[in-house]
This record gives structure tokens, sequence and C-alpha cells, in this order.
């Protein structure tokens, strides 16, 4: 019997009877012809030994779901995790409008057939900028890590200086990220941080500043969920010895917190992960970097900056790069680092999420996140054996809760509230030893108040 | 009786959506919500009180954000309208954008991504609970091995110049692994390799040296080894190159550099082409990386989220990024025990919603189906070239003759000579006709350049109108260069000045800054 023959329906030319008409109007015997140029020995001459294909949708689907169906979601379960990646509410237009074709499968075409894409990222540029109080936002690089380690070379190139200093209350893997990010021609202090407040240790970093700093960072609010309160005598110091200040914040606290252009931030960055982008394992990040308007700042970013400007038309909006000639695209390795896809989506999916919140939306989420965390914060402390380092500080949606009172582990509370169907905080106690048994522990606005009551209760089980 | 409908003219007589739409910021009414939240329980507040009163004065935010205030579906409607004056590969004959592998991106995998048992997963959840997502990355790991003959990868990339970022960090751990991070301080590229691989090696701290073609269009074997040397840490080279051109002495060029002490590493953006065909193992690289947005389906979203795959020989296994995902026999893990690790790329594991896009793509076609998508975007390429060729003022510089793999860089330089057109104008005209059109990266090493990529995803009827647009253009041109040189004319927009945009006293890269600077607000 002879071997059928798959016409692939995403592949129209995979039909025998235009393949051969191709070929005869290519003036080619075979497709072996194109690839005269590979030599016989780098060729394969096998078949792949992939798995077998699942030919019809029907089957793929079936295969896929029941690989989805291994997992347990944050739907399912009760989720307290945060930790860089945040159960926030993603309204449902977000996902629409993420969701067009013309948006989902469009790339990198010229302002003119791809109008909507530059109108939508500079309006997205436009309101981080109001979330921000800056006149310069770009197009989102890959991630909030990647934001702040670019922020950093950003300083350095500004201040012709090679040294940073970092809050150590970042985390493990953000700091990682920006040593790799850095190296080799930059290097990294870290500032510790109080041990009863968790904030920034001021005389610390008083006595580290000098004349070769180019930048403090620190995170605003921290990883660990501190809100800094001492931002604005931070940023002084770093002025006072010719260092930016550069504050990685949280984009969905910015309608409570000040941003840190009021307290003397130079650069601002951060993750849009919470504006309206799901958490996808990991998959929904997407970078920001804020600066006022100084040529001297806006020339060392290395990311694309959307612009408007007049068209030959009376009241129409045309949109194009500013200042091309600084990026990797205009000049490889003569441009300001290197630029490349990155998360364009994510940009006018938070956007959507920007407009559709408001001003007054971004209020409420601020204050009603700060309220549910600090309740959950009081009960839990109330919990005997269980405490509540920097409690007195003030917190914006993440806390920490140590349990080496309790003796457990935060591994054996986990794993005893997974029993109950609760995803309780990030164990802590790899990334930072001197906290002890401690987990970091996330609420936003999707928790209700008897999901933090479920939680309470269910660690007073645990920990008895 | 009216008369018959006639047959559609030969060309498409397309008009872009122009909505004219405001900037979001004007359609902004007073005290109208787009979405509300959950209240805060009475409760939760009697425990609390006013929270924010705890911030000192200078951490509090006085004023609310001046974002606009809209109703939902005025939302909606802006967005849509934009949406509508954009070009995804969902509408439009999309071979336009050279480099940029425009194939289709199949429905389904976006469908099954959108499962809350994919959006809704926390990447620091019990790894028990998410041995779905586990076990898609650990098998499309084993697919992206045997498609690239390479030992072990990292899908911790978020698109390619990430990838490329990280294998430069790979080999500069390599090399400092072994004491020779001050000696080895260059690394050699082409210039029609991605400009990510020069800029990335820059960032990362090396000397770039470029090589630039010979005459027939290959990279030049003479210049590489003029400039290869004791210092040479790595190669980082694209095979075929932007033009569309596979260098037949890459086993050569690779042996060279091994022979220095350094490392090869394969940026294979343009491996649609050769899927099944021929491998980075048996070139002998070191390290790879593929765009899972490109080769491998998952969309390309105006510009990303992407996915990139970094893979490396078992030699340098241990300073890819951390985690990896194993399996034990029963149950896939996270490993974080890796010392040597080059560290975090990015936050997390990678973008894996596109993973599992990739995966589910690989899935439905198999090893013939790959190969079918290659010989097809081949046969599809070659096909275009013929008939691109026979447009006047229109060549392909370099290799005369011979054919190309999966895309081809041309010069209009003849037509600009004889007319005066220059090529990125030949592309606004294009949009016109609604479709992309693409120039080259910077520098324009060929001339007036124009790079076309027709992948696996177009029909023949495609690549006809694709053709008979560029065709009606290069007629315009020499009959009335005007109609080009004033384009767009059917677009969503006309002209834009440019001078405003290099200018930083114009420049507006916000609203806010537009309203200081153009309107005096």
């Amino acid at each position: 019997m002879k071997e059928k023959k798959t016409v692939y329906p995403y592949i129209p030319n995979s039909a025998p009877v235009a393949k051969e008409e191709m070929l005869k109007e290519a003036n080619a015997a075979n497709i072996d012809e194109f690839y005269a140029d590979i030599p016989e020995n780098l060729r394969l001459n096998r078949p792949l030994s992939l798995p077998k294909p699942l030919l019809s949708e029907s089957e793929l689907v079936r295969h896929v779901d029941g690989l989805l169906e291994k997992n347990t979601s944050t739907r399912e379960y009760l989720s307290f995790l945060g930790a860089g990646c945040w159960q926030h509410h993603v309204p449902s237009v977000c996902d629409e409008i993420n969701s067009r074709g013309e948006f989902l499968t469009a790339y990198a075409g010229e302002p003119y057939e791809d109008h909507g894409r530059f109108q939508a990222l500079f309006e997205y540029e436009s309101m981080m900028g109001e979330l921000l109080n800056m006149e310069v936002v770009n197009v989102p690089n890959y991630d909030g890590f990647q934001a702040a380690a670019t922020a950093l070379r950003m300083a350095a190139r500004i201040t012709g200086r090679s040294r940073v200093l970092i809050a150590a209350s970042v985390s493990a893997d953000k700091l990682s990220m920006i040593r790799n990010y850095l190296m080799p021609d930059m290097h990294v202090e870290l500032v510790p941080y109080e041990p009863t407040t968790g904030l920034m240790d001021l005389a610390a970093l008083k006595t580290r500043l000098s004349g070769q700093d180019a930048a403090v960072l620190f995170e605003n609010p921290s990883y660990l969920g501190l809100i800094e309160t001492q931002a604005d005598q931070i940023a002084a110091a770093a002025h006072t010895h010719g260092a930016l200040c550069v504050v990685s914040v949280d984009p969905i606290s910015l309608g409570v917190i000040n941003p840190p252009v009021e307290y003397g931030g130079d650069i601002a960055c951060g993750d849009i992960q919470p504006l309206g982008i799901h958490m996808l394992y990991g998959g929904g990040h997407g970078g920001f970097i804020g600066t006022i308007d100084e040529e001297r700042l806006v020339m060392e970013y290395p990311s694309r900056l959307f612009g408007v400007a007049p068209t030959i038309v009376d009241g129409e909006f045309g949109f194009g790069d500013v200042a091309y000639e600084r990026t990797s695209f205009a000049l490889r390795e003569m441009g300001k680092e290197w630029v490349g896809t990155a998360a364009a989506l994510w940009g006018i999916t938070a956007g959507v999420y920007l407009a559709l919140m408001g001003p007054q939306g971004m209020t409420e989420i601020g204050e009603g996140i700060m309220q549910r965390a600090r309740y959950a914060m009081k009960k839990i402390a109330r919990i005997p054996g269980i405490t509540i380092p920097f409690e007195s500080t003030p917190h914006f949606k993440e806390f920490v809760v140590n349990f080496d009172r309790t003796g457990k582990t935060v591994s054996a509370v986990n794993r005893a509230l997974l029993n109950q169907g609760i995803f309780g905080g990030k164990d802590l106690s790899g990334e930072f030893p001197k906290l002890g048994q401690s987990g970091l522990f996330s609420v936003t606005e999707v928790h209700t108040q008897h999901d933090i009551d479920r939680l309470v209760t269910t660690l007073e089980e645990v920990v008895r | 009786m009216s008369k018959p409908i006639q047959q559609k003219p030969a060309l498409r007589r397309f008009h872009q959506a122009s909505w004219d739409e405001p900037i979001i910021f004007e359609l902004s009414q007073p005290g109208q919500r787009g979405i509300l939240l959950p209240e805060v329980e009475e409760e939760i507040i009697n425990e609390v009180g006013d929270v924010t009163a705890s911030l000192p004065d200078p951490i509090r935010r006085k004023t609310p954000p001046r974002l606009p205030e809209m109703s939902q579906i005025h939302v909606l409607r802006h967005y849509a309208r934009l949406s509508q004056e954009n070009l995804g590969v969902d509408l439009n004959i999309d071979v336009g954008q050279g480099t940029c592998t425009m194939k289709y991106s199949p429905k389904v995998n976006d469908q099954l991504a959108r499962s809350p048992k994919m959006t809704e997963l926390h990447p620091l959840q019990d790894q028990s609970t998410v041995q779905g997502i586990l076990e898609i990355m650990y098998r499309l790991e084993q697919m992206l091995k045997e498609i690239s003959g390479m030992d072990r990868f990292s899908l911790q990339p978020g698109a390619g110049s990430a990838a490329i970022y990280a294998n430069v960090a790979i080999v500069r751990a390599y090399h400092a692994s072994r004491g020779e991070s001050n000696q080895r301080d260059e690394v050699i590229t082409t210039i029609f390799s991605h400009p990510s691989n020069a800029a990335c090696a820059r960032t990362a701290g090396y000397k770039v040296i470029t090589l630039y073609p010979d005459e027939d269009g290959y990279p030049d074997l003479g210049a590489l080894k003029a400039a290869i040397s004791e210092r040479t840490a790595a190669l980082m080279i694209t095979n075929p190159e932007d033009t569309g051109i596979f260098n037949p002495r890459i086993e050569e060029f690779v042996r060279i550099v091994h022979e220095a002490g350094g490392l090869c590493s394969y940026d294979q953006a343009n491996a649609n082409g050769i899927l099944g065909i021929t491998r980075a193992r048996e070139a002998g690289f070191d390290l790879c990386h593929f765009n899972l947005h490109k080769t491998f389906s998952t969309p390309h979203g105006c510009g990303g989220p992407a996915a990139g795959a970094c893979g490396v020989t078992s030699d340098l296994a241990p300073f890819l990024p951390k985690p990896t995902v194993e399996f034990d026999g029963q149950k896939y893990f996270l490993d974080y025990d890796r010392p040597q690790s080059i560290g975090k790329i990015r936050p997390f594991y990678g973008v894996a919603q596109n993973l599992l896009k990739a995966y589910a793509w690989i899935m439905s076609l198999g090893a013939e189906g790959l190969r079918e998508v290659a010989e097809v975007a081949v046969l599809n390429n070659n096909y275009l070239m013929k008939k691109v060729l026979e447009i006047r003022g229109a060549s392909a510089p370099y290799a005369k003759g011979k054919r190309r793999i999966e895309q081809v860089r041309y010069s209009w330089e003849q037509l600009s000579e004889d007319t005066g057109v220059h090529s990125e104008e030949i592309g606004y005209r294009a949009a016109d006709f609604g479709t992309h059109y693409w120039t080259s990266h910077h520098p324009f090493i060929v001339p007036e350049p124009m790079t076309l990529e027709p992948t696996e995803s177009y029909s023949k009827a495609d690549l006809d109108e694709y053709v008979a647009i560029l065709q009606k253009i290069a007629e315009e041109a020499y009959s009335d260069p005007d109609i080009v040189q004033t384009a767009p004319h059917n677009s969503t927009v006309h002209h834009i000045e440019q001078e405003p945009f290099d200018n930083p006293l114009e420049w507006a890269v916000t609203w806010r800054a537009y309203k200081r600077k153009a309107r005096k607000e």
C-alpha cells in the first residue's frame, strides 16, 4: 500500500498539485536543488526522532488538555504567593484586546500600516507617565529585573561611574540577574537593611556612598513588602555624592504611594505584570523605565521610545521612534546595550488596564490592598508562635511571616496548607537565612475577608 | 436589471481602517469608571483604620494619577479601533517582514494557552501542582535537542536577543572557569547576523569584530583568519544569513575558531528553512538559540511576549541559566543546584504560555511536518525570488544564479538610480495595498534593500499577489514616481513629519510631554 502523503492545514503549498506547479515555475526539478549550498556531510539525512504527531486538531486538544489537567491553578486553590509575580484581577477587556489577531499576530511594521500598535504603545507610555509623573517611559523591555539592570547601566553611562549600591532586601533572583547583566565593567555592593524595620540602614548607606557610585537602587515597596519610608533621605544621600537614585516600584501601588520623582528618584523602573496581565507561570512580565525628559537621560535608553508627531494632514497624530540613533538596531555594538523583541503586547494590555481603572480605580486598589494586607498581618500576628517581623513598618501587598517559635519549618507549614487547598507564602529560608523560618505572603484585591480568615484559621490549626 | 458583478481587479482596492481616533486622554469624561473593584469589608476597615495615614508625607500620593476616566465600552471601542489600524499575520500576506518569520500562529494553540490551568498558575506553586506545565517544558526541551542536536536547553530567555545575551554570558562564564577571561576579550560576528549578536557581546564586555561578506556574499573566510587569535572568545553567527545565503564553509569557520580556543554560537533566527535538513550539532557549534516566536510559530504580539531557547553541548550545560527542568522518572522538578550557572536572566522560568504554544505546534506537525515546513518555506522563497527578479529595477546581490534558503535580501539600486525612488518609499506605498515591507537592518550593506521571507504559510496566489504589488509600485516608480514618494495614500495616516523625533525640544514620548512642548500647556 502506498503511504498517504499528509497535506498540512498550516502549510497551503503542502498540497502536491501546488508544489509541482511552484517547482516548475521556479525552474527546479526538486526541492533539494534549493539546498545546494549545504554540504553533504552537514545534512541530517534521516528523519528527526520526534513523537508521533497529532495531526488532527481534536487529538492535539485532547493531548495538551490532558497535560494541563495535571496542573492545579490559583482558581482552584487559595493562593498567597507573590514574590515578584502577583495574583490580581485581570479585567475581561484586557484579554479581549490582547487576543485580537490584529495585535496578537503583528510584529514590527511601520507607523503607517501599524499605526494602531504605535498609538496604543504611545498611550501606554503616556499613562505610565501619569502614574510615574514622568515624561519619558519606554516601550516595555523584558521584565522588571531587566528594567532595573538597564536603569543601573544607564546611571553608569550618565555619571561615568561603575559601582552601584543596592538595598540588600532585594530578591536573590533579581540580584543574580543584575549582577550578571552588569558584568564585567560594573560592580554591585549591597547596603544592609535595618533588622527591626527592614528598611535600608541609612547610616550604612552613608558610610558606603562615595564619589565612585553611579547609583543607589532600592525597591519601593521592597521585595519583602515594606514601604521605604526613608526614600527621600536615600535619594538625598545619593545626590550628595553625585550618584543617581534608581527606584524599582510596583506600579499598582502608585495610586497611594508617591512615584519616585516626587521624593528624588531619578530613574523609576519595575514590572507591569500587576497591570492586567495573568501570572502565566511567570510568562506575564514586562519591564518599564521612566525618567524626566532630559536629553542626557533619554539618549541612554536602550529601548524603543515611541513618540508623537504631526502628519501632513491637520489633526492627525503620527507616531515614530524617538532618537532611534541610540539603539543597537541603528548602531549595532555602538548602540546603548541591546534591544529586541520583548513585551510590547503586555504594554498595550497594561495601557488598557490603566484606562479601565482610571484615577479612582488606582487609588482604591492601592488602599484596598494595603488594608487587606494589614488586616492579614494583624490577624496572623495573633496566632501563638507566629510573628510578623517588621510589623510596625508600613507594608504594601506583601509581608513576612515567621514560624521560628512554632518549631515548624516554612516548608512543613506550606505542605500542611497545601493539604487544605492553600498555597502559602514563598519560603524565604534559603534566600534570607537571617529571617529564620519565614515565608513571604501576598494579599491583593482578589482576597476577601473570608479568604484571609480561612488562611488564619488554617494556620492556627497547622502550627498548633 | 442590474449589471452582473464584474471580476475583481488584479490588485486589491485596499483602504486601511482610519478611525481618526483621538489620544485616549481626550476621551476622558469626568467621573466615569471602566471597572469596579471589590469593596473592602467593613470588618477589615474597622480593624486596620486609615492605613495610608501611616505613610510619611513625602511617600504618600496626594493627587491621583491623571489617567483617563472612561466607561468600559469606551475603553474597549478605542482599543478595538486601534487594533483595526494594525496589520497582523491574520490579516495580511506577511512576507514583507524578512528575518521575522511571519508565519501562521495556529488559533488552537492560543486557545489552549488561555486555559486557567495555564494563565492562573503562580510560578512558585508547589511543584506537585504544576506537573503539567513542567512536563510540557521538559518535552519541548527534548524536541529542541533533537531538532538542533544540542545536549541541553534553557527555555528561560524572553526572546531571541535575550537568548543571544544568555549565550554570550555562558561564553564568558566558560572562559572564566578556565581562567581565560582576561585573555579572551573579542567576539567575532558577521554584518548579516542580527545586530544583537554584536550589541549583546559588547554589553557583556567584549570587543566586537564584524566580518563583511566576500564577493559572493559568503562570510569572508580570509577576514575570519585575520581576525582570529588567542583573544577570540567566540564566533556568533547566523546561517543562513539575513541574505538567505547559507555559508557552505561553516564547518571550516567553526574549526578555525575551535583551534584558537574560542566557542561558536549559532543564532538560529533563520532556522525555518533548515528544520530537519541540517543542525547546529553537525556543524560543530557549542551553543545555539531558537526564536520560538519565529520558527516555532508562537505569535509575535506586536513585539513580544515571545520566547527564546538556548541550546548547548554537554560541556557548557553547567553554565545554563537556572533552574533547569528535570525528570526523575516519576516527577518533573526544577533544579536550582547548579553552582556554575550564569544565574537568572529573567524572573522565573521563561514565557511559559509560549513554550506551551511551541510545544503544541511541533506536536501538530511531527518530524515529517517540520521538514515539510522547511521545504515549503524554501520553495516559496525561491519561487518568490524568481518572480521578484523579473521586476524592472530589482536584483538580488551576491551569489548570482544561486538559490537561497528561506529569505532574500533584494536591492532596488537600479530602480533607485533610474527613478530617484528609495526602498523606504516603496515600503510606504506597499502599505497602500495592505502589506508590510521591510528594508534591512542597519547599516544598509545592500543598497536600497528589501528583505522578504515568505515562510510556509503562504500560497502561490498569496505570493503572486505580493509580487503584483511590487510590480505595480515599480511601474509607478518609473512612470509616476510622485505617487510612490508621497505614499501612503490609503493608510490610516499620511506622511509623518520626522524631524520632531530627533529634536530634544520637540520629541514627545508621552502625552504630558507633548502637551507641554507642543501645546504649551
